[in-house]
């Protein structure tokens, strides 16, 4: 069988190899199917992979809670000037819920802050000092702020790095100096390091923390003292936030006295639910592109089968010798199943380089991060020989069960 | 006893819509090993499709036919290939080899359903094309041969299997004198030196003249049999 096999597919290369053209134009639709799939994969994939980095950057197993009912749409209805989120009801989170590892609030308004002569419209963000544990931050230079900057209301700040750019010189280092927020002088205390785009596409690096008592009572104001724009809290264990965002719920709706028939006046969200709405987003591209991918291989496929058709017509008088020599229907179907693979794979393997390319060249071209995975190709071959068998099938079951008689007079 | 071909009453009726066509009408034949049979007869008579009954090819309406004490009849479409792969050589007017594939590989054929070595293909093929006189043409593709050294190729490749019958319609049908002579002395041959059956379909006297037996068909019946008296050999 082994020799047979060998054979065989030597005879497909060479009958292909006779019919360059034909073979190629045969193989085009393969070629351009696995082609779209592998691009498409790495790119899907790299979006999907800078999707949970960003995912990652909101901090570790952080449930933030905002302000405002949740409607149907899973959209949060405008906040209505209803400040319902306090820092008492933060307090009375970390006492009551031994779930959470932490607990932080903050509120935030575009402010314009200068530094010398320059100037720039930010947002500030009044924050409590577990915020920055909460979502991760570290420092380029210099360190957080304290419990003690937040008790003494002192006026420092802590800058993002585009907050730096935009208002120092290159190499110019901004801890130490002052800025002025709505004219009030502030000591930068730290920079903070770098996070990148949002998962909802903002800079994230656009900002500037200072002491949440500093905020509400020299810079941003407030409607009452202690509302706040959004809490934060954390669990030591991502398994722990569907537990502790029910605790929440639970405590909030006892604290804001809402009756049973009445809606949350807050929405919690955690770091699962902001994924998921990236990976529906992404499911729906890898849907897409399954799509074009199978009408492509479809089309490849058909053509195959065509090609193999008029092969099989074209060599009726050859299989007709074969059969009389001695071959059984499996050899004769076996044979035309082979070359049908071959035409697939090579198409397959034209289309895995084309694809290959093709991602490499989105991301110098377009700037778009790709992943090539060893997955997709592999899944790609296997799937152009799937291909191969199943449209070769047809012809190759016509040619087996030609009448040897009647192949051997064919003209 | 002992015969190679035993055929009883075979009938190959052919329908075309509500015309029958019999082809063949009660052949009872057997045929012993090391016979050369020449069959005659007019075009139409029912000669090809008795070759191709023999050649387990095709199989009759009615009747029954031993090959070698197998009764074809009974044979699945598996064993029929493996009858016709290691029994039977064909050898066809129009040559019939494959087009763009060399000698050799054309030869090797019937080696390659039954899934010998390539090493041991190649050198049965090569032997065999020494036999009908082509050694050094191995290579050498249809296109790139004569007439006469594209049948000998045939030839070489009805004998690779070393059958106990090899089956000719016409070999000669599409060659000139000389090489029609040239290929009746390398079945002559084969039939003397290597007692090979053979079964031989022509139009030509002097082709039946080598035979040791001439059968003569007749609207589907055999209706002469009978021995050459000289044989020819010795002519
Ligand atoms: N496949 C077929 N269908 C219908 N009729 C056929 C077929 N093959 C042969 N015949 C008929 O059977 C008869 C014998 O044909 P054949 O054996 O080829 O004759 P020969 O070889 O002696 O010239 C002819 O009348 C021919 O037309
Ligand atoms: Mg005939």
């Amino acid at each position: 069988m082994g020799a047979f096999v060998l054979l065989t597919i030597l005879t497909a290369f060479r009958v292909l190899s006779r019919n360059r053209l034909r073979a190629g134009l045969t193989m085009l639709g393969i070629v351009i199917g696995v082609g779209a799939v592998i691009a498409m994969v790495s790119i899907g994939e790299g979006a999907k992979a800078a999707v949970q980095a960003q995912v990652a950057s909101i901090g570790t197993n952080v449930i933030i809670i905002l302000p405002g009912a949740t409607t149907v749409g899973g959209v949060r209805g405008g906040q209505g000037g209803a400040v319902t989120l306090t820092t008492a009801d933060a307090f009375d989170l970390k006492k009551k819920i031994p779930l959470l590892s932490e607990t932080a609030w903050s509120k935030r308004d575009v402010m314009q802050i200068v530094a010398g002569n320059k100037n720039w419209n930010v947002p500030v963000n009044g924050i409590s000092p577990g915020y920055l544990t909460i979502r991760d931050w570290s420092y380029a230079s210099g360190g957080p702020i304290t419990q003690v900057d937040m008790d003494a209301g002192s006026r420092v700040a802590l800058l993002g790095q585009t907050v730096v750019e935009n208002l120092f010189e290159p190499g110019e280092e901004p801890v130490g100096s002052t800025i002025r927020i709505k004219n009030v002088p502030f000591t930068v205390i730290g920079v903070l390091a770098p996070k990148g785009q949002s998962a909802q596409g903002s800079d994230q690096d656009d900002i500037v923390f200072i002491p949440f008592s500093t905020a509400e009572r020299k810079v941003l104001g407030t409607q009452f003292l202690g509302s706040v724009a959004a809490l934060f809290a954390s669990t030591d264990h991502p398994g722990d936030l569907p537990a502790a965002v029910e605790a929440i719920r639970e405590v909030l709706r006892g604290r804001h006295r809402l009756q049973p028939d009445q809606q949350d006046d807050f929405t919690i969200r955690t770091q699962v639910d902001i994924g998921k709405v990236q990976e529906g987003t992404s499911q729906t591209l890898t849907l897409m592109m399954f799509a074009v991918a199978s009408i492509s291989l479809l089309v490849g496929g058909i053509g195959i089968m065509n090609i193999l058709l008029v092969s099989v017509t074209e060599r009726t008088r050859e299989i007709g010798i074969r059969i009389a020599v001695g071959a059984k229907r499996r050899h004769i179907l076996t044979q035309f199943l082979i070359e049908a693979m071959t035409l697939s794979l090579v198409g397959g393997l034209l289309g895995i380089v084309l694809g290959v390319l093709g991602a490499q060249a989105t991301t110098v071209i377009a700037g778009w991060p790709t992943i090539i995975s060893g997955e997709s190709i592999m899944a790609a071959f296997l799937f152009s020989l799937a291909v191969g068998l199943f449209f070769g099938l047809y012809p190759a079951n016509k040619a087996a069960r030609l009448n040897p008689i009647e192949a051997l007079r064919y003209e | 006893m002992g015969m190679l071909i035993v055929c009883q009453d075979l009938w190959k009726i052919y329908r075309l819509g509500d015309v029958e066509v019999q082809a063949l009408r009660g052949v009872s034949l057997e045929i012993a090993r090391g016979e050369l049979v020449a069959i005659m007869g007019a075009s139409g008579s029912g000669k090809s499709t008795f070759m191709n009954i023999i050649g387990c090819l095709d199989s009759p309406t009615r009747g029954s036919y031993w090959l070698d004490g197998l009764e074809v009849a009974r044979a699945s479409q598996d064993e029929l290939a493996e009858v016709r792969n290691r029994k039977i050589g064909f050898v066809f007017q129009n040559f019939n080899l494959i087009p763009r594939t060399s000698a050799l590989e054309n030869a090797q054929l019937p080696l390659f359903y039954r899934g010998l070595s390539l090493r041991e293909q190649r050198a049965r093929a090569a032997a065999a094309l020494a036999r009908v006189g082509l050694a050094g043409r191995e290579h050498h593709y249809p296109a790139q041969l004569s007439g006469g050294q594209q049948q000998r190729v045939a030839i070489a490749r009805a004998l690779v299997s070393e059958p106990a019958i090899l089956l000719a319609d016409e070999p000669t049908g599409n060659l000139d004198t000389e090489s029609s002579r040239d290929i009746m002395e390398i079945l002559d041959r084969l039939n003397r030196e290597d007692g090979i059956t053979i079964i031989l379909v022509t139009h030509e006297a002097a082709i039946a003249a080598y035979a040791s037996r001439q059968l003569l068909v007749k609207d589907g019946q055999i209706v002469s049999d009978r021995a050459t008296p000289v044989p020819a050999g010795s002519r």
